[in-house]
């Protein structure tokens, strides 16, 4: 059955995975082969339209779209990865000690995510990096402070009912302390459905910093997040439709391989435990 | 179901305290000083001390809750740096524009996502099935800082069909609310599709078919009603969602809301006007998701009851 499921299923996690190494593989081509510096001006060719040396066009100061596009890409892996990976441990710890520790422990905590979770979507970022200032590790420290709640939410509902197990409840009787009874037994059957959680994550972090960077709070000019980049471009219209149409275009692909590769692992791993939603 | 609706208020409130404490701590923790980050550092030390006074950052911080505290219980938010209003006027203004965009959002969501969601679980693994999928999919990777420019581009500049931003006639509010609703309407219709398939599985439905009712009559009275319970509740938490998503809609089509004040607050560091706005957007969140849960109890008799 299992493995009916992974052939069935496995061409959606392998186009989420293509979609990540292409986000990493153009990260690591505007570094190394970047064909003009992303923030190298040339006034006079502002808004040309895409042409065999600029594929992608040049925006208004006559950047080329192209390397500003490689560059953004670096960007939002960076910010997805550090988001996701931060607030994963964030999560891991206070989910693990709300589902272990119980009592007073785990009402002050679950009463804590309760008041972020009334911040809906973005908002909680917002405020943070208004009054932190805009900037990229502000935009991965606000993003952080509200990425971590679904992950501790999930790991405390996963240790709840898991520490009913009847293995759980052996290993538990034999007396092994709780601490490597949380890192042998119960942290391995954490891991799918925080995998799954991890994948749609890193596309929410993702959308969310492109969105603080066009609201103007996130990454700053002349440094090219897609978000940012789509900010300028609107303001042309159609007068450069290429300037628009690049960077949302990337982020759509990048967040539907992310979303396809989370549907995947779970209907892999069926782990209906994972709660999530997309506010933007 | 008066004891539930009273529960559900109390356990509100706390979160309400909470969501109002954290929005006090984030201007009055943050490393520096905040009247350095409204003047700018190059203000008059008098212009200073003058705002220091004014909004009370010479008093110890425990005075300074309270007092923020018993001004949020007189509904006194305090008062916009720049225009000097009341910040609770200045935000009741904006509000019916916000709602307003809301609503229509979510009407377009409904109206979208429903019928696909229904015809996609009647007409499972056909091409219909498909391609309201496919259209799900897109909708919710689409972020709606692009879809919203891109119907500009098509609708009011290429076609000049609609109006490019602002609030004026009906008709201003139709790019705004397919922008906003766009991602609702994806997340409802699998919800749709999903929940109506789980019920046309069930005993009762085959039943309903077995004694001959007509098609059309066992899918409108047995099984999109029991169906359309958890879509419901969605609707409810996705209406608070909105709220927030409003805040970039609003920017892109220069909508004259609370979520368009709320960056325009942030952007010129008027700090009363912004707290105010983050305040009064988490409570609206909370506000909705409990009527939801009212709405939620009126509707399935076995929530109210505990069962």
């Amino acid at each position: 059955m299992a493995g009916r499921i992974t052939r069935r299923r496995s061409p959606l996690i392998l186009l989420g995975l293509a979609v990540i190494g292409l986000l990493a593989a153009m990260a690591v081509w505007g570094v190394l082969r970047s064909p003009q510096a992303p923030i190298q001006q040339r006034l006079s060719e502002g808004l040309a339209a895409p042409s065999w040396e600029h594929p992608l066009g040049q925006d208004r100061l006559g950047r080329d779209q192209w390397s500003r596009l490689l560059a953004g890409a670096r960007i939002s892996l960076l910010v997805g990865a550090a988001v996701v990976s931060v607030s994963l441990m964030i999560g891991l710890l206070v989910g693990g000690a709300a589902g272990l520790a119980g009592g007073w422990i785990d009402e002050l905590l679950m009463r804590l995510t309760d008041i972020l979770l009334a911040f809906p979507g973005l908002l909680l970022a917002i405020a943070l990096t208004a009054v932190l200032g805009p900037g990229l590790d502000h935009v991965i420290l606000a993003l952080c402070a509200m990425g971590w709640v679904g992950y501790a939410r999930l790991v405390r509902g996963q240790l709840l009912s898991l520490r009913e197990r009847e293995y759980v409840v052996a290993a538990r009787a034999i007396g092994v302390p709780r601490l490597r009874l949380f890192g042998r037994h119960l942290l391995p059957n954490l891991a799918g459905p925080l995998l799954v959680e991890a994948s749609f994550g890193m596309a929410h972090a993702i959308v969310a910093e492109a969105s603080l960077s066009f609201l103007g709070l996130g990454i700053q000019p002349p440094a090219p997040s897609w978000g940012s980049m789509l900010a300028e471009g609107r303001a042309f219209g159609l007068l450069a439709p290429h300037l628009t149409l690049a960077p949302g275009l990337a982020i759509m692909i990048v967040v539907l391989g992310l979303n396809l590769l989370g549907d995947g692992l779970r209907d892999l791993l069926d782990a209906r435990g994972s709660a999530h939603g997309a506010p933007f | 179901m008066g004891r539930y609706v009273l529960r559900r208020c109390l356990l509100a409130v706390p979160v309400v305290l909470g969501v109002a404490t954290l929005v006090f701590l984030l201007i009055h923790l943050i490393p520096g000083d905040p009247v350095d980050l409204m003047l700018g550092e190059t203000a008059r030390e008098a212009d200073k001390t003058q705002l220091r006074r004014e909004l009370r950052l010479d008093r110890p911080l425990a005075e300074q809750y309270g007092t923020f505290l018993a001004g949020l219980a007189r509904g006194d938010l305090g008062r916009s740096l720049h225009t000097r209003q009341p910040v609770l006027e200045t935000i009741a203004q904006r509000l019916p524009a916000t709602a307003e965009l809301a609503l229509a959002a979510l009407l377009f969501a409904c109206a979208l996502a429903l019928p696909l969601g229904v015809l996609s679980a009647v007409r499972r693994n056909s091409g219909w099935d498909y391609g309201a999928l496919s259209l799900a999919l897109l909708g919710a990777a689409m972020p709606n800082f692009w879809l919203g420019p891109l119907l500009i581009m098509g609708f009011a500049l290429a076609l000049d069909w609609l109006p490019v931003s602002g609030r004026d006639g009906m008709s201003a509010v139709i790019l705004p609310a397919v922008t906003l609703g766009s991602g609702m309407a994806a997340i409802l219709m699998r919800m749709t599709r999903a929940s109506l398939l789980d019920v046309l599985g069930q005993d009762h439905l085959v039943v309903a078919r077995a004694k001959g009712l007509a098609p059309s009559r066992v899918l409108l009275r047995h099984g999109l009603r029991p169906a359309l319970l958890p879509v419901l509740t969605l609707i409810g938490l996705q209406l608070g969602a909105l709220l927030a998503g409003a805040i970039v809609t609003e920017t892109i089509f220069a909508w004259p809301g609370v979520g368009r004040l709320t960056v325009q607050a942030i952007l010129s560091r008027d700090y009363p006007l912004a707290q105010g706005c983050v305040l009064a957007i988490a409570v609206g969140y909370v506000l909705v998701n409990l009527l939801t849960d009212w709405l939620y109890a009126a509707v399935d008799p076995r929530i109210r009851d505990g069962r």
